[in-house]
C-alpha cells in the first residue's frame, strides 16, 4: 500500500506554528523531492533496459511544475507536458500511473498502449498528451468551453509548453482562440533555454517570450523559474486571475533543463555559462536551502522525507514489476469506441 | 423539396434541438449562416450554441476534442474540406487515436465541404476521403442522396467515435427530394443505387450521379450495370461489393478523388485479394487525374471523371 500524499499532519507539532504559504511550500517540496527521486529511479531503470523507449526528465523544472499542480484543485483540468511529474503528483495523478505507463504494465491507465509521459485520466481532468507541441493548449480550451455550455463555473484548464513549443501554429492558434472565447486557461511556459538542442536564439526573436500575451490580448507574467517561492507565488496568481474571469493567463519562467531532452541524451550542447549561471540553479537545492534557512523544517526532517520519497517510488516500481505487461493476444485490436462499426 | 444543404442544416438543427450536448464551431458558421448556408438561421435559433471561430482549423478541432472530453458532442464546419490538412494533426493523431489510448470516446463529427465545382481551382475542390480512411479510429461518411445527407449526419452525431463528414459541395443544390427521411440504412451498409446484371461500379458522393448517369447511357445500348453507393468509405462494405461483382463479373471503381492509393485502390484490393475468382476481367478504376484540381471548367470538367468517360471506361470493360 502506498502512503498517501503527505499532509500537514504528518508535519511535526512545531509545523502547526507554519503560515499557510509556508506549509505550501513544504507541501510543494515534498512532491518535487518525490517527483526527482522518482525520475532518477526511471534513469537508472532505463540504463538497465527495463524500460521501452525514451525516459524524460524534469530535473531543474520541478519547482515551476509543482507550483502550477499545487495551484490547481480538484476539478480543473490539466494537461501535463513532458517535464510535468511534479504537477502531476501535485495535482493527484498517482505515483503508479507514471510506473506502470513507462514500465508498461497493462493495469495502468495506457494499458501499453502509449508510454512514458503520454498519459492522463480524461475523467479525471488529467488531459493525455499527444507528442506534437501546442496540441493540448486547444484541448484544453473546448475542455473549458465544455464547461461553459455546461453551466460549470470555477474552472481553470491549464497546461504547458516549452521555449521550443512556442513557435508552433498551434500555440498561436489556440492562445488566440482561447483569448476570443476568454476562457479561464493558464498557460505556462518553462522557457528551458534548449527545445531538444536548439537554442532559444534558433527560435524565437523577440525581446522576452512573455511579450507574446499582449498580442494575444491575455494577461502575461514572468517568473524565475529555479526559485519555488516566487513560482508559487506567481503561477497561484495566474491561476487565480483566471479563476476570477480574467481570461487566459501566460506565465513565463525562466529556468534551464538540467538533463539532456532524454536519457538517450547528454545534453552535451547545453552551454557552460548558462549552467554556471543563475538559470542553472537547481530549484530543489535552492528549496532547500529556504527550508532550512527560514528553520520551517530541518535537515533530519528533510532527510526523513527523502526516505519516504524513496520509499514510495521502490514501493511503486515494486508492485508494477509484479504486474501482468501487454498481452497481443488479449487485446481487441479495435481503434473504436463503435465496436461493430470496426474494420478489425 | 428539399436541398442536400438544407438537409444537411436541418440534421444540424434537429441534432442541437434533440441534444444540448450538441454545439457547432467554424469560421462563419454564426449569425452569417456559414460560406455555404449549412448553419443558416441556426446561430439565432439555438442562442450560444453556433459559434462563429477564428480562422484556426488546428485550433478548432483541438478545441472539439477537449470538449468531447467533457461530454459534449460538437460538430465541427471546415469551411472546404481543403483547409482540413490544417487541422490535420489533430484529426488524425488526437481525435483518431483518443479512445484506443484512453478507453474516453471521442465523438466529434467534422463536417468537410468536399469536391470540385467549376471554378473551385486547386484548394476549394479537394477530396479528402482516402486520407482520413487511412487512420485508425476515425469514421468516414460520404453520402450521396439528400436522405443520406440528413440522416448519416445524425448519425454521425450520434456515433461515439470521430467522424469524418465528406459533404459533396456539387450536390448542395443540384439535389433534390421531396421530404426528409423517416427512416435510414445503418452505417457501413452500402445501398444498391440501380441494379443490374452486365458489370458492376462502385462508387459514392458526387460520383454516384455520374455513375448512374453513365448507366443510362449503357441502358440505352442494352448492357444493364449495377451501380453501388457505398455511403460510407470506412467501414467499407466489402460484403456488399463481392456480392455484387459475384453476380455481375466485372468491377469498375470510380472514384472523384486523386489517383494514387485511395479509396478505389482499396476496393479493387479487396476484391482481387477476397474474390478474384468472381472477376471475369481484371477489374478497373476510374478517377480524377494527377494533377491539382484545375480552376477553369474546361479543364477541370476533364480533370474528373462524368458520365461520358466511365461510360466510356465501362464500354472497353465490357468488350475485353
Amino acid at each position: 500500500m502506498l502512503r498517501p500524499m503527505a499532509s500537514t499532519a504528518e508535519f511535526p507539532r512545531a509545523h502547526t506554528e507554519l503560515s499557510a504559504t509556508e506549509k505550501t511550500f513544504l507541501q510543494a517540496y515534498r512532491w518535487m523531492l518525490l517527483a526527482r527521486v522518482v525520475e532518477e529511479k526511471l534513469a537508472s531503470l532505463y540504463r538497465g533496459g527495463k524500460i521501452f523507449g525514451g525516459v524524460f526528465l524534469s530535473k531543474g523544472q520541478e519547482a515551476l511544475s509543482v507550483s502550477l499542480g499545487i495551484s490547481l484543485r480538484k476539478r480543473d483540468i490539466f494537461a501535463p507536458l513532458i517535464r510535468d511529474q511534479a504537477a502531476r503528483l501535485a495535482f493527484g495523478e498517482p505515483l503508479l500511473d507514471c510506473t506502470r505507463t513507462y514500465m508498461g504494465s497493462r493495469l495502468g491507465p495506457m494499458r501499453g498502449r502509449d508510454g512514458n509521459v503520454h498519459r492522463g485520466r480524461p475523467a479525471e481532468g488529467i488531459l493525455p498528451m499527444i507528442s506534437h507541441l501546442g496540441a493540448m493548449i486547444p484541448t484544453v480550451a473546448g475542455a473549458l468551453m465544455a464547461r461553459r455550455f455546461r453551466g460549470i463555473q470555477g474552472t481553470v484548464g491549464a497546461t504547458c509548453i516549452g521555449d521550443g513549443g512556442t513557435s508552433t501554429g498551434a500555440f498561436h492558434e489556440s492562445l488566440n482562440l482561447a483569448a476570443v472565447e476568454r476562457l479561464p486557461l493558464v498557460l505556462v511556459v518553462a522557457n528551458n533555454q534548449y527545445a531538444y538542442s536548439t537554442p532559444t536564439t534558433r527560435q524565437f526573436a523577440c525581446r522576452d517570450l512573455v511579450d507574446k500575451a499582449v498580442g494575444y490580448g491575455v494577461e502575461g507574467h514572468s517568473v524565475d523559474g529555479t526559485d519555488l517561492l516566487a513560482s508559487l507565488q506567481v503561477v497561484g496568481h495566474a491561476v487565480e486571475r483566471a479563476r476570477a474571469g480574467h481570461g487566459p493567463q501566460l506565465v513565463v519562467a525562466s529556468l534551464l533543463r538540467l538533463a539532456g531532452h532524454g536519457e538517450h541524451d547528454d545534453g552535451h550542447y547545453v552551454s557552460p555559462g548558462l549552467k554556471e549561471g543563475a538559470l542553472g540553479r537547481d530549484c530543489l537545492k535552492v528549496a532547500e536551502e529556504r527550508i532550512i534557512d527560514q528553520a520551517w523544517a530541518t535537515r533530519e526532517e528533510l532527510a526523513l522525507w527523502h526516505e519516504d520519497a524513496q520509499r514510495q517510488t521502490e514501493e511503486a516500481v515494486a508492485q508494477t514489476l509484479r504486474e501482468p505487461l501487454p498481452d497481443p493476444s488479449q487485446e481487441d485490436w479495435c481503434s473504436l469506441a463503435s465496436r461493430h462499426l470496426s474494420e478489425g | 423539396m428539399i436541398t442536400y444543404l438544407e438537409a444537411i442544416r436541418e440534421a444540424q438543427a434537429k441534432a442541437l434541438r434533440d441534444d444540448p450536448r450538441v454545439y457547432i464551431y467554424g469560421q462563419d458558421v454564426g449569425q452569417f449562416g456559414g460560406a455555404f448556408k449549412a448553419t443558416k438561421n441556426l446561430a439565432q435559433e439555438y442562442p450560444g450554441r453556433v459559434l462563429d471561430a477564428p480562422i484556426s482549423e488546428d485550433a478548432i478541432v483541438g478545441s472539439a476534442i477537449g470538449a468531447a472530453m467533457e461530454g459534449m458532442r460538437p460538430i465541427v464546419e471546415m469551411q472546404f474540406a481543403d483547409f482540413s490538412t490544417v487541422g490535420f494533426n489533430q484529426i488524425v493523431n488526437h481525435a483518431a487515436t483518443l479512445h484506443w489510448r484512453t478507453a474516453v470516446p471521442c465523438p466529434i463529427t467534422i463536417r468537410l465541404p468536399s469536391g470540385g465545382t467549376a471554378g473551385g481551382g486547386p484548394f476549394h475542390s479537394q477530396s479528402m476521403e482516402a486520407i482520413y480512411a487511412h487512420y485508425p479510429g476515425l469514421i468516414v461518411m460520404a453520402p450521396a442522396t439528400v436522405e443520406d445527407a440528413y440522416s448519416m449526419l445524425l448519425e454521425a452525431v450520434a456515433i461515439d467515435d470521430p467522424v469524418v463528414f465528406c459533404e459533396h459541395k456539387y450536390l448542395y443544390y443540384h439535389l433534390k427530394a421531396e421530404s426528409l427521411p423517416t427512416e435510414a440504412m445503418p452505417t457501413g451498409k452500402a445501398r444498391i443505387a440501380r441494379t443490374g446484371r452486365d458489370a458492376t461500379i462502385v462508387t459514392y458522393s458526387a460520383m454516384v450521379h455520374e455513375s448512374l448517369a453513365a448507366a443510362d447511357e449503357l441502358a440505352a445500348e442494352g448492357w444493364e450495370i449495377e451501380v453501388i453507393d457505398l455511403r460510407t468509405v470506412k467501414p467499407l462494405d466489402t460484403d456488399t461489393v463481392l456480392a455484387s461483382v459475384a453476380r455481375t463479373g466485372l468491377l469498375l471503381a470510380v472514384g472523384e478523388a486523386f489517383p494514387w492509393g485511395g479509396v478505389t485502390a482499396e476496393i479493387l484490393a479487396r476484391v482481387a485479394s477476397e474474390g478474384f475468382d468472381l472477376l471475369d476481367a481484371p477489374p478497373r478504376r476510374l478517377n480524377a487525374k494527377d494533377t491539382p484540381v484545375p480552376y477553369h471548367p474546361n479543364l477541370w470538367g476533364t480533370h474528373r471523371p462524368t458520365a461520358r468517360t466511365i461510360s466510356a471506361e465501362m464500354r472497353d470493360l465490357l468488350r475485353r
